[in-house]
């Protein structure tokens, strides 16, 4: 734990009725760190990753976000604060929800025009960088609907990274492609990444975890059962699970 | 039978005189169903919020659930006991557009929640408050899906709007039954009367298709 910590996870439970999906989570991510949580399903994973922006609320525990505490002791920041902190915290879904009323262009506009007091013509030029950082300058004029998978999720990346967040959270973002159009969002979030973006990333992607992750955090039934960097965690994991799941994902010969 | 429309045509001007009034007194009564049923279908969205809920869930209640007719003669005979007598137009505007309403409110309550809850937590992830998520990214995108069913809506409007002949307004239904108390040609009247009732309700709906079909066109629609 360290002063440069961007999150800050403490004693972190939550449960649906009986059902507990986080049982006791104890986590931090550097500033400038790519962390991919990886685990089989319903390990808790996109629920802790929810928990990071509000957007689910855990009962017990602390998060804190660049020094701001998001949750503590199981209440969640006020409205207006909360609403301040989701301005720095990127989110990027696993069904894009790209706003299908708007243009490619204004989805990404719409952002900084209502929440950062810009001008249309200054969000526009915000617009047109970002679009062209992730390689969708042609279709800013486009409707989602006639945008591929790929493209969609391209277009909800340049949309969050408007807000100009500090730390970007994909709850796996390429689950819904089709297999030809990971390529094309893992490249995105690799330049994102090299820029410095502390990134938290939950995915299946095992290669983008190997070939990017500073950390790699493995869940299972509500806990973090073990995390390292990605040499460590995929070829001589600790714990009998990690084997065990890596195994099911990767083939028996990887583990 | 012999069919004789000349004495009712005679009255032409008097019966589009009454089509008048069923225009501006539908028209006034949409505007009000309209407003009336987005704020009670808003209000009803959220049962955590257990004030509004149950007041906007009252007011659904009351107004869906009792007959037009009876709401138009409270309005219209019921009140002045209270020392409150409206002129008869204003409670017919009151009591077709507070009915409607009810039935607005949950077209509009229906269409937002069909939206994916996904777009409001894309909206709140930006830091959006709940007000602006609604008014930016869920609104817009429900209205469309409204369009179809406040329709039907208004058509029903139009048609029930006849039940005002019966609080002394002059409307369409009204002149018309003046029109029989002299020539009891009472058939070939409410033929006329139903043909222009017909108009109206038609031209409404092409209106209605019209607007639809340009926010399509604009891509409001998936």
């Amino acid at each position: 734990m360290s002063a440069s910590d961007m999150i800050r996870i403490r004693g972190l439970h939550k449960a649906y009725g009986d059902h507990q999906v986080l049982s006791g989570i104890d986590f931090s991510i550097e500033k400038s760190q790519v962390v991919v949580v990886i685990g089989p399903s319903g390990s808790g994973k996109s629920t802790l990753l929810r928990c990071c922006n509000g957007l689910e609320v855990a009962q017990q525990g602390t998060i804190e976000i660049d020094g701001v505490a998001l949750l503590g002791s199981g209440s969640l920041l006020p409205e207006a604060q909360l609403n301040a902190l989701r301005m720095r915290v990127g989110m990027v879904f696993q069904s894009f929800n790209l706003f299908p009323h708007l243009s490619v262009l204004d989805n990404v506009t719409v952002g900084p025009r209502t929440l950062r007091g810009m001008r249309r013509a200054q969000a526009e030029a915000l617009a047109a960088d970002l679009l062209a950082k992730v390689g969708m300058s042609a279709k800013r004029d486009a409707m989602p609907a006639s945008l591929s998978g790929g493209q969609k999720q391209r277009v909800a990346i340049a949309r969050a990274l408007a807000m100009e967040p500090k730390v970007m959270l994909f709850d796996e973002p390429t689950s819904a492609l089709d297999p030809e159009l990971v390529g094309e969002v893992l490249q995105v979030m690799k330049l994102l990444a090299r820029e410095g973006m502390t990134m938290m990333v939950v995915t299946h992607e095992m290669g983008f975890a190997r070939e990017v992750a500073d950390v790699v955090a493995v869940m299972d039934g509500g806990r973090i059962v073990e995390s390292g960097p990605p040499d460590v965690i995929f070829t001589q994991p600790r714990e009998a699970r990690t084997r065990s799941f890596l195994q099911a994902v990767l083939g028996p010969a990887a583990a | 039978m012999n069919l004789d429309f000349s004495p009712v045509l005679a009255d032409w001007p008097a019966l589009m005189k009454g089509a008048l009034v069923t225009i501006e007194l539908t028209a006034c009564a949409l505007l009000l169903g309209c407003v009336v049923g987005l704020l009670v279908g808003v209000g009803r969205l959220n049962p955590r919020n257990r004030p509004v809920y149950l007041l906007c869930s009252f007011y659904l209640l009351c107004f869906r659930g009792t007959p037009l007719l009876v709401q138009l003669f409270i309005w219209f005979f019921g009140l002045p006991q209270f020392g409150l007598t409206l002129p008869a137009f204003a409670c017919g505007v009151l009591g077709l557009g507070m009915y409607s309403g009810a039935y607005v409110s949950e077209i509009v309550r229906g269409s937002i929640q069909s939206i994916d809850p996904g777009q409001n937590e894309a909206a709140r992830s930006l830091g959006m408050s709940s007000g602006q998520a609604m008014r930016k990214i869920i609104l817009p995108q429900a209205v469309v899906r409204m369009i179809p069913p406040l329709g039907n809506e208004f058509i029903a409007l139009i048609k029930n709007s006849a039940l005002v002949s019966l609080l002394t307004i002059h409307d369409l239904m009204h002149e018309g039954q003046k029109i029989i108390a002299v020539t009891y040609r009472s058939l070939e009247t409410y033929l006329v009367v139903a043909l222009v009732y017909l108009v109206l309700t038609t031209v409404t709906t092409s209106i209605l298709r019209h607007i639809e079909n340009r926010l399509r066109a604009g891509g409001m629609v998936q």
